[in-house]
């Protein structure tokens, strides 16, 4: 029987959600690692009992925990990020050179084709793997030292690499991205990286067409168009059919076009979804109405969705890696908010129902779907 | 035998909330206590000390005899009562309100 396994990490601890593929009934387990902040749980879409997650406090640095019976129970695997060589310096807020320091891991992505192969994301920006199931982890450090690397300046966020996409047909290629640095790619499977920007236009930055120093939020593709990507930016919606080469904005009817996190549906690769949030200033949604907005023709056209949503009095904010896509006949869609609520939708969006309502801060969302 | 009290985080990492009693080899002092106490529960490594620096993280800090230890060299021999294990060894997170 097919099923759902949502994987929620939230500031003070992670959940797991289950329910089966009609997804009304749903089991709640969970806190996971009680009081730390859970910035990613994901599970690898070989072995989908194999599932990584990102635990950090400020006091006492990372942990990175690893469950092989589908999040039932967990162990610590390895926590040891050591940039390569001397890592040298970027740029801190007030222009001067500032030393490389790790802070945390932002985003776990695991491999399309190994259980043991997963790649970290992490702050300061810089891209790790590992290929022993976690235990211990290598920089990529090709990407810290590409040409760009030492004028990558932090933003109100920190610096962190927060999005890795591996192309589903070409595993030599991967797009990340950095708060405040952008997109990146690479095509020889980590080795070199070339910034992939170009047609994006930042207000806040000198040069508002630089090559480098947009604050990309998140990207998201569809596995059978993967040179389709979409973006949401800090400001714009974005869309690129050539890989990153170059981008067009998408933003179109749109209430506002900032926001944090951006996906697309599981079997319609034109199918796009995103939580317009007020400002950068304003971090909740316009008019206190929570509204996921949907278009079916990759982008410019969008509807509002919001039966099931809050349509008054709403005040939280939906986070970057906190919106997921199950893979079921009618595509569910998945997202939690800063209020601590997770809403899911069966029906591709149509409408909504809470699982949750009253977790902790929602950091991180993902889903599995389950034989 | 020495015993060490850790913060509530970290006793969570370990499932294990009572006090640790821990034998250390040769002089007793921050950084023997330390290594003994990773080399017991590994899952500490990078939790107490920077992982590439090994020096003691912002807000954590050191406490035995009603004195703030944390300034100490890690080298520098622990108080008499905590080699003897009259007096626990703190491991202690920074306080932060709001």
């Amino acid at each position: 029987m097919s099923g759902v396994r949502v994987l929620v990490g939230t500031k003070k601890g992670a959940f797991v959600l289950t329910a089966d593929g009609q997804r009304k009934d749903w089991t709640v387990n969970g806190p996971f690692f009680e009081g730390w902040e859970m910035y990613h749980v994901k599970g690898s879409p070989v072995d989908p009992n194999r599932i990584f997650a990102s635990q950090s406090t400020g006091w006492f640095g990372q942990i990175v925990q690893r469950s092989d019976d589908g999040g039932a129970t967990w162990a610590p695997v390895g926590n040891q990020f050591l940039y390569d060589g001397v890592p040298g310096t970027h740029q801190w807020y007030d222009g001067t050179p500032h030393p490389w320091e790790f802070a945390r891991v932002w985003h776990l992505e695991p491999s399309l084709s190994d259980p043991d192969t997963i790649l970290a994301g992490v702050e300061d920006a810089a891209l790790f793997r590992s290929t022993d199931g976690g235990d211990s982890w290598a920089e990529l450090s090709g990407l810290r030292n590409s040409e760009s690397g030492s004028s990558w300046q932090p933003g109100a966020g920190g610096m962190c690499l927060h999005t890795i996409i591996v192309s589903p047909n070409d595993p030599e290629r991967i797009h990340i991205a950095i708060s405040s640095a952008g997109v990146f790619r690479t095509d020889d499977g980590g080795t070199t990286w070339a910034p992939k920007n170009k047609g994006l236009h930042s207000e806040g930055i000198p040069d508002g067409d630089a090559e480098v120093g947009h604050c990309v939020h998140r990207i998201a593709l569809h596995p059978s168009r993967p040179d389709t990507l979409f973006m949401q930016k800090h400001w714009d919606v974005m869309r690129s059919d050539n890989a990153g080469d170059s981008w067009t904005e998408i933003s179109g009817n749109l209430p506002t076009d900032f926001g944090f996190t951006i996906d697309v549906h599981a079997h319609e690769p034109e199918t796009v979804y995103v939580v317009p949030i007020t400002s950068d200033s304003v971090h909740y949604p316009p008019e206190g109405k929570l509204r996921v907005y949907r278009s079916t023709t990759g982008g410019n056209e969008w509807e509002p969705l919001t039966k099931g949503l809050p349509q008054a009095n709403c005040y939280v904010d939906v986070l970057r890696d906190a919106m997921a896509v199950d893979s079921l006949d009618s595509c569910g869609v998945y997202f939690g908010t800063t209020g601590g609520q997770v809403y899911a939708s069966s029906d591709a969006g149509d409408s909504w129902e809470p699982i949750v309502r009253d977790l902790p801060s929602v950091l991180s969302v993902e889903v599995q779907t389950l034989a | 035998m020495i015993r060490v009290v850790l913060p509530a985080h970290l006793k969570t990492l370990i499932n294990d909330r009572r006090e640790i009693k821990l034998e250390v080899q040769g002089e007793v002092t921050q950084r023997s206590v330390l290594d003994a106490l990773e080399a017991r529960f590994p899952v500490l490594l990078g939790t107490v000390r920077d992982p590439a620096t090994q020096k003691r993280r912002s807000f954590v800090r050191f406490f035995a005899c009603e004195e703030d230890l944390s300034h100490e060299s890690p080298d520098a021999p622990l108080p008499e009562q905590v080699v003897s294990g009259a007096e626990v060894f703190y491991i202690v997170g920074a306080m932060a309100g709001g």
